[in-house]
């Protein structure tokens, strides 16, 4: 059995009877929960406990790959997000992505902001400079890079270039923002800093973050899932979950039993 | 001998085996080129660039005709085989990913990189020569251009495939169309390597006399006519070494520098431009 709770704030996204299958082998069993709006669910558990894949789901990147297959509904904002019909490409401009590994495109630090703008035919000089210089100073990345803004982006640091892509993916106004595990590739100091914006977020926009480090979910989360082999056993306020847990499994996870 | 005493030895006979074995392999390429050089500089002037064909027995004319040819064949199969190989590589790696066809087309490509290439001239002699009922350019050029296209499909489908998945995901998510994503950036990500796989195959083809045999054969007047019998530097060397007149054979040499200097050049600039344009 799994304790869900109902969120007090109003819910961005409604996920229903999700399940989810790369071929014939299902990753996600049954799935139902709220996400509720402008604040930041952390989704933890122990690897392979589906928490990318459900993640995954929400921009439906696993479109990509062949062979896969959702079953259930995700409803953003009361649409069925996994509707054939449900345009793919809007829905990747409102919900917005950062990954694992830092993915500065090949190009200068303006255009990768810029890119994203400039795939929705935004092409006012002006507007990008404004909205550029805007996405970079709210991940933090305007004071270091705003003389070198042609220069090529792959020539700064790993935590520089995973705010790039923050600056990026914010750049676009997304109303949900993902984040597959941004900082497991990062020093602490870099850490640090993809924390404080994660938490800078909240009240702007709708924040999935998947971590397997738990302080980090207990730091910077107001509500956490916690999943294991595919399965949701908790949601619930992140103080709540982290100090009381309902569920044997949840408690025997974070107190480091097992995973 | 103890064992660490053993070690040591084997490290320092392998260095020392492989170095050698490395030389040995130079030693032919310096080889080859001090004897061009030896031979072929005395040769070289001002004469051989600009100069019209040398009549028999003659002592004065240069090898304007085939420098020309040689440039306008390789030219028009570099148009030719550049968009092709490309897009065929795009399409392996891109779209065709994975699939069985595409599995197929790069098999049956890997093949016809080691077709002989005598081979290729008298394909192209019967579809293109035969026909026409006469040698021209053009055929020499799509002979080269057949041989041109697996090498660069291969490079450029093994380039786009060496673009970590994660950097394509990332400009999906931004809400990239397929297009988007290989144009701007996987394109990108891959250019330096399509680049270098452009102009080896430039170099590869470069140096080829069988398919130009039966193609655009030779031809003893200046051209600029593709559906004309067209010189090119190999062919005109092939002849000119062969012919009984000791000037025809210092051309010969001259059109051998020439050729394997601009080879080399080529090489060497687009490697140049491949670092500085996109490596910045």
């Amino acid at each position: 059995m799994a304790f869900v709770i109902e969120p007090s704030e109003p819910e961005k996204i409604v996920v229903d009877h999700l399940k989810f299958y790369y071929g014939n082998h299902q990753v996600l069993k049954d799935i139902s929960f709220k996400v509720p709006e402008k604040k930041v669910t952390a989704l933890i558990g122990p690897s392979g406990c589906g928490k990318t894949t459900l993640l995954r789901c929400f921009n439906r990147m696993h479109d990509l790959y062949p062979g896969n297959r959702y079953e259930g509904r995700i409803l953003l904002d009361g649409e069925n997000i996994l509707d054939p019909n449900y345009d793919v490409i809007k829905l990747r401009i409102r919900v917005g992505m950062v990954f694992q590994k830092p993915t500065a495109f090949p190009m200068s630090i303006f255009d990768n902001v810029a890119y994203g703008l400039r795939l929705q035919g935004i092409k006012n000089k002006t507007e990008l400079a404004d909205r550029v210089e805007k996405a970079l100073k709210d991940a933090a990345l305007w004071d270091q890079v705003k003389d070198k803004l042609n220069k090529p982006a792959t020539a700064l640091s790993g935590g520089q270039q995973q705010r790039l892509c923050i600056a990026r993916a914010i750049a676009v106004e997304p109303e949900v923002l993902l984040f597959d595990e941004p900082t497991s590739a990062l020093d602490p100091i870099s850490t640090a800093k993809i924390e404080e914006l994660v938490v800078s977020f909240r009240d702007k926009l709708t924040v999935i973050i998947v971590t397997h480090n738990m302080q980090q979910a207990a730091r910077v989360s107001d509500y956490t899932a916690f999943m294991y082999m595919g399965e949701l056993i908790e949601f619930n306020k992140t103080e709540e979950l982290f100090v009381k847990p309902k569920e044997k499994l949840t408690e025997d996870y974070i107190t480091g039993r097992f995973g | 001998m103890d064992a660490v005493k053993k070690r040591k030895f084997v490290n320092g006979l392998v260095l020392v085996l492989s170095t050698l074995a490395a030389l040995f392999g130079l030693m032919w390429l310096f080889w080859i080129l001090g004897t061009l050089l030896y031979k072929g500089l005395g040769s070289l002037s001002w004469e051989v660039f600009i100069g019209d064909p040398p009549a028999p027995g003659d002592n004065t004319g240069g090898l304007k005709h085939a420098i020309v040819g040689q440039t306008i064949i390789v030219f028009l199969a570099t148009v030719i085989g550049i968009p092709i190989g490309i897009l065929a590589g795009t399409y392996l790696s891109e779209y065709g990913k994975g699939s069985r066809w595409a599995n197929f087309v790069r098999d049956l490509s890997d093949v016809m990189m080691s077709i002989p290439s005598i081979v290729v001239g008298t394909f192209v002699y019967a579809i293109m020569v035969k026909p026409f009922g006469h040698f021209m350019g053009l055929a020499g050029s799509v002979s080269l251009a057949i041989m041109m296209i697996p090498i660069i499909l291969r490079t450029t489908d093994d380039m786009l495939r060496m673009v970590p998945p994660e950097l394509r995901e990332a400009a999906y998510a931004l809400g990239a169309t397929k297009f988007k994503v290989i144009k701007d950036v996987v394109y990108r990500a891959a250019i330096t390597g399509i680049v270098t796989g452009v102009i080896l195959s430039v170099a590869r083809i470069g140096g080829e006399t069988a398919p130009l045999l039966f193609t655009s054969f030779n031809n003893n007047f200046f051209t600029l006519n593709i559906f004309q019998p067209m010189a090119s530097l190999t062919v005109t060397m092939y002849d000119y070494a062969m012919s009984p007149y000791k000037y025809w054979q210092d051309l010969a040499w001259a059109a051998a520098i020439i050729l394997t200097f601009g080879v080399l050049g080529a090489n060497i600039l687009g490697r140049v431009i491949a670092h500085y344009k996109f490596k910045k």
